[in-house]
Formats: C-alpha cells, sequence, structure tokens
C-alpha cells in the first residue's frame, strides 16, 4: 500500500512546550482517518503542520510521494491539501460564490477564472450553499459559514482534505447534514483527515481512528479497538489507575471465558 | 472585457476628458482636467495596493518622485525623446519597487505602512545628496525640449492628452486587475491574507506584482507632471502631501472600487482648488484632509460607493 | 578614543528621554493593538507646551513636567474617544487611519498658527565634566526624570489596581471584560497615559535640542524603532531599546552627517522587523 500521506517521526516545539511529539502514521487513498484526542492535545497543530502554517522541528511530512516537509501553505495547497478551521475564517466581504471561486482557482487545478467559477457553484451545491452564492459570506449563520468553509475547500478540488471540527456548534439536523455530506465527499475520491470531538459522529465516520494525547500517538486502528483501549479511556477521564483496572477486568473476564 | 458596460462608461468619461477642453479652446479648463487626471492616475493606483489587497502604502509618492527624477534626467541630461524617456520611466520605477517591495512586503499591515514612509525619506536623503541629479537643487530643464512637440504652447496639448491616456490606462488597469483571476487573489489576501495563504494564493509573489504595478503609471505621470513644469527638485518631488490625499481620495470614493476612486479624485480635486483660491482656508488644506479622512474612517468607512450601493444595490451589478 | 565613548555615554543619556516616549507608544499598542500615529506630534506638542508654558511663566522649564503630565493625559483620553473608540473591533488598519488623521488635522493646525519656525528653551544648568568632556546638564537631568518616570510607570502598571487591571486588558480584553474590569474605560486611561508619555518625553526632548512643529516625525520614527527593538507592548523593553538607540547614535553621530541619521534608522527599523517580525524582545499579550 502507498500511502497518501505519510508522517514520519513529527515533532513541534513551542517555547517549552512540545506540541506535537515524535508523531508517525500514514493515511491510505479513499479513507476517513479520525483524530480524536482531549483539549490542548496537538490535533489542530498537527493541521497546522502538514499544511505548512508551521514548520516541524524535526520528522517528515510525505504527500503523494512528495516530501512537503515545511514547505509554506500556498506550496502546500497546490499539492491538493485543502482544509477548513476550527473558528471559520471566511473571506468577509466576499460573495459565497466568490470565496468558494478562490479555493478554485488557487487549489490543486489552479483553474482560470470562468472555469473557476463552475467548480464553485459546484462545490457550493455539494454542501447545500447553492442557494446563497450571493450572499455576502458575513451575512451567512455559523452553520452556513461551516459549510462555506466546507464548500471553499472542496471547490480546490483536494485530494486530501483536512476537516476541524466541522461539525462545532451545529444542531442535530445540521449535523446529520454535514456528515451525509462528509460521506458523499469521500465516496467522489477524495481522502479526509478530521478532528472531531463528537465521539458519535467520528466513530461512525471514520474507517480507522488515532488517539493523540500531549502530542503523542496513544492510540490506533478501528473506532471499536480504540473505544475499548483502556489507555484511551484513562486518557478521557483522567483517571490514572482506572487503566490498569480495565485491563483487569478485562483479563479477569476473559479468564472466565 | 468589451461586452461589459462599465468597459465603456470609462471609456465615456474618457472621451470627456479628452473632448471638452478642445470645445472653445478652454485651456483653464485642459489645466484642472489635467490636475483631476493626475489625482485620479495617483489614487487609482495606490487602490490596487489599498483597496484590493489591503496594504496601505503612504509613501506611493516615491513613484511619482522618482518617475519625475527618470524622465526629466533623461530629457535633459541624455535628450531622450519624451516617449522613449516616459516608457523608461515606467519600467526603471516599476523595477525599483520590486527591489524595495523584496525588503517590505514581508512585513505585515502597519509595519509596512510606516516602512513606506521611511522609504520616502531615505529615497529624498538619497537624491538631496546625489549631485548627477542637481542635489537638493534639483534639475532645470531647458525649453529646447518642447521643440519636438511643436512648442510650448502645444506641448500642454500634447502634455495633457498624455495624461488623459495614463489616467485612462490607470481606469482600465484597476478594472481589468479587478475582474481578472489575479484581482481575485489580491482581494482575497486584503479579507484575510492567512486564509488566502491556505487557499493557494501564492502571496509573496501577488503582493510583490500589485506592489510593482501600482508604480508603473504612477511614474510615467510624476515623467510627465515634472517635464510639464520644466523643473524638479527634492522637496517637491517628494512632498508626502500627494501620497496622503491620494489615501483620503481612495477612502473618500469607497476603497476597492474603480468608479468610486474616480468619483473620489474628481470631487477632492474641486474641493482642493476651492479651498486654494479661499484665502480663509489655504493654509488649512491638510486640515481639512485630515478632517475628512476622520470623518470617513469613523462614520463611512465604505465611502461614496458604500453609501450609493446601499441606496441602490441594483448598481453594484454594473459599476465595479 | 575616549571622545567616542564620551559620546555615546551622552547618548544613552539622551536614548533613556528616547526610552520614555516609545514606552508612550508601547502602551498603547499592548493595551489595544492601535499604533498611534499621532505619536510624533504629541511629543512636539510636549516641546511647544514648555515652550509657552515656562516663556509665559517664566519658570523654570522644569517646572512644566506635572502640568504637562496631567494635561497630556487629558489630551490622551480625549484622543481615545475621538479617534480610537469606534476602531475597537474594525480591522488594525483603520485605528491606523483614525490616528493618521488626527496627526493631519494637528499639523496642518501647528503649521498655520507656528508655521516651520525654529523653537529654542533655554536651560542653564551646571554640566558634569570629567576629563576634557563635559555632559550637559540637561542631559544628565533629563535622563535621571526619564528613568524615574519610566520606574513610577512600571510601578503603576505592577503595583497598583489600575495598572494590573491595564495589564489584564492588554493580555486578554474579553477574559478581562469577564472579571469585571471596565475595559472601556482602561483603554481611554491607557491613551491617556500612552500621550502622557510622549508629551512629557516631547518636553524633556526641549530642553535638549531646539525644534520646530515638524520635528515630530523623527522622534516618531525613532520612538518606533526603540519599539522594535525592544518589544511591542514591553515598557521595560523599550526603555532598554532607548539605551540602545542612543548608544547607536552616539557611536554613529561622530562619523555621519545627521541627515543621515535618520536614514539610518529607518533602514535598522526595516532590517530589524524582517528578522525579528515581533520586535526582539517580543512578549505579546503581556505588559
Amino acid at each position: 500500500m502507498t500511502a497518501l500521506l505519510e508522517l514520519d517521526r513529527v515533532s513541534k516545539r513551542f517555547g517549552g512546550l512540545l506540541a506535537v511529539n515524535n508523531l508517525s502514521f500514514a493515511m491510505r487513498e479513499g479513507e476517513i482517518l479520525g483524530l480524536i484526542g482531549p483539549n490542548g492535545a496537538g490535533k489542530s497543530t498537527l493541521f497546522n503542520l502538514i499544511n505548512g502554517v508551521f514548520t516541524p522541528n524535526s520528522g517528515r511530512i510525505v504527500f503523494n510521494g512528495v516530501d512537503i516537509t515545511g514547505e509554506r501553505p500556498f506550496m502546500v495547497a497546490r499539492h491538493g491539501i485543502a482544509r477548513t478551521h476550527q473558528i471559520v475564517q471566511p473571506l468577509t466581504n466576499m460573495t459565497v460564490l466568490e470565496n468558494c471561486a478562490v479555493g478554485a482557482c488557487f487549489g490543486r487545478e489552479n483553474l482560470p477564472l470562468h472555469r473557476a467559477t463552475a467548480a464553485a457553484r459546484e462545490a457550493a451545491t455539494v454542501v447545500g450553499l447553492d442557494d446563497r452564492l450571493h450572499a455576502l459570506a458575513l451575512n451567512l449563520t455559523i452553520a452556513g459559514k461551516k459549510r462555506l468553509e466546507l464548500a471553499r475547500a472542496l471547490a480546490a478540488q483536494p485530494k486530501l482534505l483536512l476537516l476541524d471540527e466541522v461539525l462545532a456548534g451545529l444542531n442535530p439536523t445540521e449535523i446529520e447534514h454535514m456528515i451525509a455530506v462528509i460521506r458523499r465527499i469521500r465516496d467522489s475520491g477524495v481522502t479526509i483527515l478530521i478532528i472531531e470531538h463528537l465521539m458519535q459522529a467520528i466513530m461512525s465516520l471514520s474507517d480507522r481512528i488515532v488517539v493523540l494525547n500531549y502530542g503523542e500517538k496513544l492510540a490506533e486502528g478501528a473506532p471499536a479497538e480504540v473505544a475499548r483501549d483502556p489507555q484511551v479511556i484513562e486518557a478521557y477521564l483522567g483517571d490514572p489507575k482506572l487503566a490498569a483496572e480495565l485491563e483487569g477486568k478485562d483479563e479477569g473476564s476473559a479468564a472466565h471465558g | 472585457m468589451l461586452r461589459r458596460p462599465f468597459f465603456w462608461i470609462i471609456a465615456l468619461v474618457v472621451a470627456a476628458f479628452v473632448v471638452s477642453p478642445l470645445i472653445g479652446n478652454d485651456v483653464q479648463l485642459r489645466e484642472s482636467l489635467a490636475l483631476a487626471a493626475v489625482y485620479i492616475t495617483l489614487a487609482s493606483n495606490l487602490n490596487l495596493m489599498l483597496g484590493y489587497a489591503g496594504y496601505i502604502n503612504f509613501g506611493s509618492i516615491v513613484f511619482f518622485g522618482l518617475g519625475g527624477y527618470i524622465c526629466v534626467w533623461l530629457v535633459d541630461a541624455h535628450h531622450w525623446p519624451l516617449a522613449a524617456s516616459l516608457l523608461a520611466t515606467g519600467i526603471g520605477v516599476s523595477a525599483l519597487s520590486l527591489v524595495f517591495g523584496f525588503g517590505i512586503l514581508r512585513l505585515r499591515g502597519p509595519f509596512f505602512a510606516l516602512s513606506t514612509i521611511g522609504i520616502v525619506e531615505g529615497v529624498q536623503a538619497f537624491v538631496e545628496n546625489f549631485q548627477p541629479w542637481g542635489g537638493s537643487s534639483g534639475i532645470y530643464i531647458s525649453p529646447e525640449v518642447f521643440a519636438p512637440l511643436g512648442g510650448p504652447g502645444p506641448a500642454l496639448w500634447v502634455i495633457y492628452f498624455l495624461f488623459v491616456a495614463v489616467m485612462a490606462a490607470s481606469l482600465y488597469l484597476s478594472y481589468g486587475i479587478k475582474i481578472s483571476k489575479f484581482g481575485l487573489g489580491l482581494l482575497a489576501i486584503g479579507q484575510n491574507e492567512d486564509a488566502a495563504a491556505i487557499l493557494g494564493v501564492p502571496t509573496p509573489r501577488y503582493k510583490a506584482l500589485c506592489y510593482s504595478a501600482s508604480a508603473f503609471l504612477p511614474a510615467i505621470a510624476g515623467g510627465l507632471y515634472f517635464f510639464k513644469a520644466a523643473f524638479i527638485q527634492p522637496s517637491d518631488a517628494f512632498d508626502l502631501t500627494l501620497s496622503t490625499e491620494a489615501i483620503v481620495i481612495c477612502m473618500l470614493g469607497g476603497q476597492g472600487t474603480v468608479t468610486g476612486v474616480a468619483l473620489g479624485a474628481y470631487l477632492y480635486e474641486e474641493l482642493r482648488g476651492y479651498l486654494l483660491i479661499s484665502s480663509t482656508f489655504s493654509n488649512f488644506q491638510l486640515v481639512i484632509a485630515g478632517a475628512l479622512l476622520l470623518v470617513i474612517v469613523l462614520f463611512f468607512p465604505s465611502g461614496l460607493m458604500g453609501f450609493i450601493y446601499d441606496r441602490f444595490p441594483r448598481l453594484q451589478k454594473v459599476l465595479e | 578614543m575616549f571622545g567616542i565613548i564620551a559620546s555615546i555615554i551622552d547618548g544613552v543619556l539622551v536614548g533613556l528621554v528616547y526610552g520614555l516616549a516609545a514606552m508612550g507608544l508601547t502602551l498603547i499598542w499592548g493595551v489595544m493593538d492601535v499604533i498611534n500615529l499621532t505619536h510624533g506630534t504629541m511629543i512636539v506638542a510636549g516641546m511647544m507646551a514648555l515652550y509657552l508654558i515656562s516663556g509665559a511663566l517664566g519658570v523654570s522649564p522644569y517646572f512644566t513636567l506635572p502640568p504637562i503630565l496631567i494635561g497630556g493625559f487629558f489630551v490622551g483620553v480625549a484622543l481615545y474617544w475621538v479617534a480610537v473608540h469606534r476602531m475597537m473591533g474594525r480591522p488594525p488598519l483603520m485605528s491606523l487611519l483614525s490616528t493618521f488623521s488626527v496627526n493631519l488635522i494637528l499639523v496642518g493646525l501647528g503649521t498655520a498658527v507656528w508655521g516651520t519656525a525654529l523653537f529654542n528653551v533655554e536651560v542653564s544648568l551646571p554640566g558634569l565634566t570629567i576629563d576634557r568632556y563635559t555632559f550637559p546638564g540637561p542631559h544628565i537631568l533629563a535622563a535621571v526624570l526619564a528613568a524615574v518616570i519610566a520606574s513610577l510607570l512600571y510601578a503603576f502598571l505592577h503595583y497598583t489596581r489600575l495598572g494590573k487591571a491595564l495589564r489584564a486588558v492588554a493580555n486578554n480584553r474579553e477574559a478581562a471584560e469577564l472579571v469585571g474590569i471596565p475595559t472601556t474605560r482602561v483603554l481611554a486611561i491607557a491613551v491617556g497615559c500612552g500621550v502622557a508619555l510622549a508629551g512629557v518625553s516631547g518636553m524633556l526632548i526641549g530642553t535638549l535640542f531646539p525644534f520646530t512643529i515638524l520635528s515630530g516625525d523623527g522622534y516618531q520614527l525613532k520612538s518606533f524603532v526603540v519599539t522594535v527593538l525592544g518589544g511591542f507592548g514591553n515598557p521595560v523593553g523599550a526603555l532598554m531599546g532607548g539605551v540602545a538607540l542612543g548608544l547607536l547614535e552616539g557611536a554613529v553621530t561622530p562619523f555621519v552627517p545627521v541627515s543621515w541619521t535618520l536614514v539610518i534608522e529607518f533602514v535598522l527599523f526595516v532590517l530589524v522587523l524582517i528578522a525579528f517580525p515581533g520586535g526582539v524582545f517580543a512578549r505579546r499579550g503581556t505588559l
């Protein structure tokens, strides 16, 4: 299996804080990989490392066979990586269509303006913003802005999409809609790396899960496995004795058959 | 572009500039329109950085002044014909701006703005000590240079039409950029530079191109201006008043719009003309400019065009 | 050799006053992320106040310090309400333009009334003579006063409630508001203090060098250089940066014509910013 994205012992330090510590994992093309972990575990930092906002202190990031470690954000975008932000970053005084057109013009395909507008329209339709193409970004609701963030990333026709808490702040109906959209995006051939705190959502969406804690990889595997992993439970519930207890309980029940 | 109505609106305005002083050989109108053309040129090109990319250039006069110096020097010391001098001026100053830009374009927002002032002061200090350009006394051009243009009288008409041509070029340049992919990238940078970079906009290259493009036509306008005056000295060539007025005009008309800037330039020039004549206000030019800018920034940040678009939203489809 | 050292020491003395000026700039910057483009003009206002008050009342120039400090504070508060208050929450370039426009108004009025006349304030104070070199009395006193006021500011920021409120607002305005700090009042006070510092440093500079209405630009640039050297929002850094700048000036001025000093300082400004985008000792979000 050739990995689409490969992180090789990536570390990032901010002054005294080691935000990401010797992290390695790989992503297959077409999979949805969920990234979970307590607050401050380094998830958003990881996204910033992948798309070039930060440069790792050590380690390599390889995308589609190309070493993109330390490349500037706009060059990373050209390779075919797009992302959404936890705190949305709309181009406020531009319309939905214009926002998406920026994504289409300067993303992987580097389209000329007239083709970009068409691609922008398509992307807006996928997320359900096609009825508000000429609305100004600043006039959208928070849900609308989240959809815009996603549409704009999609318009770039990326190979890898980084979703950073795209469900935060949405009501249950909006969440359902968004999950369906994410599935459709994957089905169209886009690989997705998703950070999410909504456990049910991320567990059902992801093919595999990576758990981060204090910048390190705590666990990796299928959602069900990871959910049962004692160390993961301990990290989330915070009780250091819990892991040992749970492990003992598991062994005990295994012994009893 | 030819199919859009705005293209023809600009053409109409340019035609008005060309035709109106010809009617009745109105020299006074010609001079006042020439000044308006200079303001429109300066403000439109400043708008590329200010209104599109969101970078305030306090020192845009440096392009105008350097353009003046290079053109006057080529014409006077090297006897180049005017047309060639103007072209060389434009290219030379654009190239030089890339050198400046390399240093200061990596600075963000306020720091970029402040360093543009420093560039003017640095260039002025340099020119004042640069003997081949007359140092602090400046350069006088001998009247013979007007001979190829038909003598001083006809020369003024030729120069006027050249001013109008440069103004037309400025308007079409800012319009053309605004509807292009380059313009979309600049606008994205102006809205949120970090987000734009993540979306793939090649920010360093675009900013450099924008800055350099914003130097070309003002340099030529400066060349014409000082050629016409037949005299250039550092204190005139690098007077920050003109670039300050360009900023006021952009904000007054509506930064980021083509129409607004042209409208703002025209209105401001009329206001200024009135102020200079009135003895009460002639010392207060800067005060009025400052007060106007303050009111706009506090209460009407979208300028005249913002006000108009609020009342007549349909106009946004036709005007830029 | 000693001549250069003497020049450098003199530069350090003057540098302390530059540092004081820069503290005014960096305080406003640190608390509310606003670059006060009236800073240079406020320095000149201090100079003019020195000239007018000491001239009118016939008292020693140094007696003008308290009224300038207090007057400057109120001018600063007025500046906040006129140009800064509505800019909170808007893009930072807007506050740049608003203070810029106020500056235009002030400079325009100043030149309309006083033109480009040169002003000089006579200060007779015995100097300190070591070997062949005399350190002018005014330089020494100005440096001492600058150091005293800077210490008072530091004490204010770290040992009084209001000072701590200022630092809290600088750190995180929303959080400060949530714990009950009246942020608007604090912002106005911060601008008041910033302008007061500019005015007082202008007064001190006025005892050292002659000036015109347009001298503000040069001192504003020096304040920016100092702020960049010392770190934005870092008053102690500003003082140190001022000393560093004074040191540099002292070392360079014996060899370079005066008109080039500003150009060198500007180049320094740009180079330092390119190398350290947040200033050399940047500590964003703290005062």
